[in-house]
């Protein structure tokens, strides 16, 4: 076996990590992959059915997995730095032969053919795909509730959200039902999960990940990222699906950075700023723990200043004209002829329109109207293009900021875990989930959400760490600093004994 | 304008003017498709040149050709367009064998703007733009009249979604039919010429649409046009726009008007039928494709492909034409020149011309003979062209046997003079040939006394018996000249 194993990587003093721990042990061969995969299946099996965190449980497909990694590894063959580590995978990235649903009844009986690029990446690192976790339809929402198939709830309060749209993931980590997850991230819905289920959540550059094989939100937008318990499994787990990929045109031909050899570098002399806007105006309780998390890095010798992006506050606006107009070209193709769902009818035209209506849920059909309005010719400019150069002033702004600073600071979410139903009938409530987590996406660029302590009722709370693009590097050396200092945080109330 | 001036104009067709545009489809001949690496290729088996991208499958990415972007900056070139970078769009709207409902195209930033393209009449029709897209996939509606309203059911063949297209799109500038022909004509020739495409009306790789209106003759404001659909050949298209700029005369001399339309040419009845009006035409929602990054050609890549391609169509046909001499050539002469450069085959001529063969010879085989099967006649060999060639100028072969050994070197190849051989063939010597003319008209005296007394058709019956008794070695010509010198 030649090169070091990724534990040895990690920050001195960093939290337990249960993937990390698998990975050396399966690769010695101390633990078989076999029985790491059945404890994990038996979780799942034992308090999914409280949670619903999966919508597929591979228990044949991921078993077929761990004996193919166990025999390598009795082989002496090199089974990757991931060995014998279940993943578990938001239900919008392609898997060879097993249900792709993005939670919509749309897609009713499709198999994909193939496997997304990041899933190759996984298992040729030795990772097993041990289910497709929950989503809010075809990731559009912030507390998985819009979900064909039911809601997810948060291990820490089974009565609120998991916030979304990536709530599956965040749940399955944070209950102990799968050491790592992939989620995707289009205007925060792998950050702000993490944020309400406290686990790390991070979205990288745009470009860094291949997109192939995650079924389209809003192209320009998304991001596949992980989402861990800790910032060392993240900083591994972005090396393992990061890079290149020949079948995704956006992405960068820079070479992607190598995060976890940053980790343990500190804040000593970093220039972070507090951005007020990702302050103000949130809960109290986060604002305490973001104000809190800056202390902290202040103490550990970062230079830490409070700085204001006013261009931030027309991020939410644009993104919610940006992501539509994209999401209703992107979702065209969901019309009854090829595959999913179909629903009969007399012509062709009316088949579509039955199908498309019988196959979207509310929240889907409502971005569509926006999009498709916002896309129409005579309103293009009034919205779409000027949502665009919306985005141009948020990317210029943050230009600005990083002559500063090397990173930003803020909240990741405004509120902690909301009660399942609150916000279910005032969508531009649930919009506003998003407020803190929208211009990362709009500008490209990378932002990780860190678990730093309960607020007053123990819910968890996230504070969030941006970079400028292909900045992973010091923004994981920031997380790491976090991480450490963070308040501690109670066990969910539903996790894996 | 007075009523009387108003009714004078409609009586004339001569007071119009019509104006026509073309828009021309061509498919390229790539390898593979426009954003995969799905084989492009006419012809095979329903749905088995197709993948995750080229079906539109959720989770899949399209990946540019560069192939495909230098075929359609050949095409610029020749064209004499101007190369820029550009960028791809969505277009949206729903129909069955698209696979993601939306069109990827070149919408305001094509590739190729400002070109122009010269016609064998000296006239110039100015090129707007040459951009790229992908094609669709192809429905067959089965049952009822074949469209897809009355259809029982239909089927989606996907094999030519996502092959990658150029679309030509002229300026206003031809006035007749005729022009519109010849344009179409040119532009297939330049097509080929590229290597970007094959061209072909009948397969669909070549698909034309017009857009014709009329306006009083002299004036300059355009009128209100109609975009014609449907045109799969050369002739539907001249007998559409022949229709279509009547019908609009008909409407504007007795005071309508022209609605703008699109509209669909029915061939079997020879008219042009509305399909949806302006009113009526789509939103397509065109915004860019988020999934691609802009196609910037530089300069040192434009050169390489401007290397590549060799000359076009009127610079060959000016050169086959200056093999015949300084004078210009004659109507006859210059449809020869064209059959030889529209099917690719100036290489025999140039040849043939450069040992020494008379041009007019070379070009007469070249366009009669070898044009029949222009697919065989590439493959033959050039020195066996041109040696057959010189033993008919040398009165080896008379025109007929020439004509018959070279049909079949078309067929199997192989050296002409040993097929002559083969075959027996050996031009007669004036005096042989004398002496059989004159066993034969000794053979038949009545018909000998007929062409005397001024029956001149009898002549191919004359020289059917002799071409017999000589086993075909006689040349007509001869012949004649033989019968003709007997009567005195
Ligand atoms: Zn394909």
């Amino acid at each position: 076996m030649t090169g070091a194993g990724p534990t040895d990587l990690a920050a001195p003093g960093a939290r337990p990590s249960a993937a990390l721990d698998i990975a050396r042990d399966v690769r010695s061969g101390s633990v078989s992959a076999a029985d790491v995969v059945d404890r994990y299946l038996g979780a799942i099996d034992e308090i999914d059915g409280e949670l619903h965190a999966f919508v597929t449980v591979l228990h044949d497909g991921a078993r077929r997995e761990a004996e193919s990694v166990d025999l390598k590894v009795a082989a002496g063959g090199d089974p990757g730095p991931l060995a014998g580590v279940p993943v578990a995978l938001k239900d919008n990235m392609c898997t060879r032969g097993v249900p792709t649903t993005c939670s919509s009844r749309i897609l009713d009986g499709w198999c994909p053919p193939y496997d997304a690029t990041v899933v190759q990446r996984l298992r040729a690192a030795g990772a097993i795909v041990i289910g497709k976790t929950n989503l809010d339809e075809f990731a559009m929402g912030s507390s998985t509730e819009n979900s064909a198939f039911g809601p997810t709830r948060n291990p820490h309060d089974p009565a609120r959200v998991p916030g979304g749209s990536s709530g599956g993931s965040a749940a399955a980590v944070a209950a102990g039902l799968a050491p790592l997850a992939l989620g995707s991230d289009t205007g925060g819905s792998i950050r702000q999960p993490a944020a309400l289920c406290g686990v790390v959540g991070m979205k990288p550059t745009y470009g860094t990940v291949s997109r192939y094989g995650l079924v389209a939100f809003a192209s320009s937008l998304d991001q596949i990222g992980p989402l861990t318990t800790t910032v060392t499994e993240s900083a591994v787990l972005f090396d393992v699906i990061g890079g290149q990929d020949p079948m995704d045109s956006t992405c960068l031909e820079r070479p992607v950075p190598r995060t976890v050899s940053a980790l343990a570098d500190g804040v000593e002399g970093l220039r972070v700023g507090l951005v007020s806007e990702l302050v103000d105006g949130v809960d109290g309780a986060v604002e305490a723990r973001v104000r809190e998390a800056a202390e902290t890095l202040a103490g550990a010798g970062a230079n830490v200043e409070e700085f204001s992006i006013p261009e931030f506050r027309h991020g939410l606006p644009a993104y919610y004209i940006v992501a539509p107009a994209e999401a209703s070209s992107n979702l065209s193709r969901y019309d009854g002829v090829r595959y999913g769902l179909r629903v009969d009818a007399e012509t062709a035209e009316s088949m579509n329109a039955a199908t498309r209506a019988a196959g979207f849920g509310a929240e889907v059909k409502r971005r569509i109207m926006l999009g498709t309005y916002a896309l129409s010719a005579g309103y293009y400019d009034a919205y779409y293009g000027q949502a665009q150069k919306v985005r141009t002033l948020i990317i210029d702004a943050l230009a600005v900021a990083y002559q500063r600073f090397d990173v930003l600071l803020g909240a990741t979410t405004p509120t902690t875990a909301f009660a399942i139903g609150a916000k279910v009938d005032d969508p531009w409530a649930m919009y506003l989930s998003d407020v803190c987590t929208v211009p990362s996406n709009l500008a490209g660029h990378p932002a990780i959400s860190i678990p730093f302590g309960p607020d007053d009722s123990g819910l968890p709370v996230g504070v969030q760490v941006l970079a400028p693009a292909l900045g992973e590097p010091v923004m994981f050396q920031v997380a790491a600093v976090l991480e450490l200092g963070a308040p501690v945080l109670g066990p969910p109330r539903v996790h894996a004994r | 304008m007075t009523a009387d001036s108003k009714s004078d104009r409609s009586s004339d067709k001569a007071a119009w003017e019509p104006v026509i545009g073309l828009e021309v489809h061509c498919e390229l001949n790539t390898k593979t498709k426009l954003f995969c690496g799905c084989r492009n290729a006419f012809g095979d088996e329903p749905n088995t040149n197709v993948c995750p991208v080229c079906l539109g499958l959720p989770g899949s990415l399209p990946v540019l050709n560069i192939r495909a972007v230098e075929y359609a900056m050949r095409i610029g070139l020749a064209l004499h367009c101007e190369i820029r970078p550009s960028i791809f769009h969505r277009k949206n709207y729903f129909y069955p064998d698209m696979p993601k409902d939306y069109q990827v195209s070149q919408y305001d930033a094509p590739i190729n703007v400002n070109g122009w393209l010269e016609l064998p009449d000296d006239s110039r029709v100015r090129i707007e733009r040459a951009h790229m897209e992908e094609d669709t996939g192809k429905t067959s509606h089965i049952g009822g009249g074949g469209r897809i309203h009355d259809a029982d059911h239909s089927l989606v063949d996907y094999n030519r979604a996502g092959v990658p297209l150029v679309e030509i799109v002229s300026a206003p500038d031809m006035r007749s039919s005729t022009q519109a022909r010849l344009y179409a004509s040119e532009l297939r020739g330049i097509l080929v010429a590229t290597g970007a495409s094959d061209g072909r009306m009948e397969e669909g790789s070549m698909r034309v649409d017009a857009n014709v209106s009329v306006r009083p003759a002299g004036t300059f404001e355009l009128g209100t046009r109609c975009e014609i659909k449907n045109l799969n050949s050369l002739r539907s298209l001249g007998r559409a726009i022949e229709y279509e700029i009547e019908r609009q005369i008909g409407l504007v001399g007795a005071g309508d008007k022209v609605v703008q339309q699109t509209r669909h040419w029915n061939e079997d009845e020879g008219v042009t039928v509305a399909l949806r009006s302006k009113e009526e035409a789509f939103d397509y929602r065109y915004f860019p494709e988020p999934d691609l990054v802009p196609v910037v050609p530089d300069a040192s890549w434009q050169a390489e492909v401007a290397a590549s391609i060799g000359p076009m169509p009127a610079e060959r046909r000016d050169k086959l034409a200056g093999l015949l001499g300084p004078e210009p050539v004659s109507r006859a002469r210059a449809d020869q020149i064209a059959t030889v450069v529209e099917h690719g085959l100036d290489g025999l001529v140039t040849a043939a011309a450069g040992a020494g063969v008379d041009a007019a010879l070379a070009l007469a085989r070249t366009s009669n003979e070898a044009s029949a099967d222009p697919d065989a006649a590439r493959r033959i060999e050039v020195a066996s062209f041109v040696a057959l060639l010189r033993m008919e100028q040398d009165g080896k072969l008379s025109a007929t046997q020439s004509k018959t050994v070279l049909a079949e070197m078309l067929e199997n190849g192989g050296d002409p003079a040993e097929i002559a051989r083969r075959r027996g063939f050996e031009a007669l010597d004036t005096g042989s040939l004398a002496t059989v003319v004159a066993e034969v008209v000794a053979a038949h005296p009545d018909e000998w006394q007929r062409y005397v007394g001024g029956e001149d058709k009898l002549v191919g019956f004359f020289t059917g018996h002799v071409m017999r008794a000589s086993n075909n070695r006689a040349d007509g010509k001869a012949v004649a000249a033989e019968l003709r010198r007997l009567r005195g």
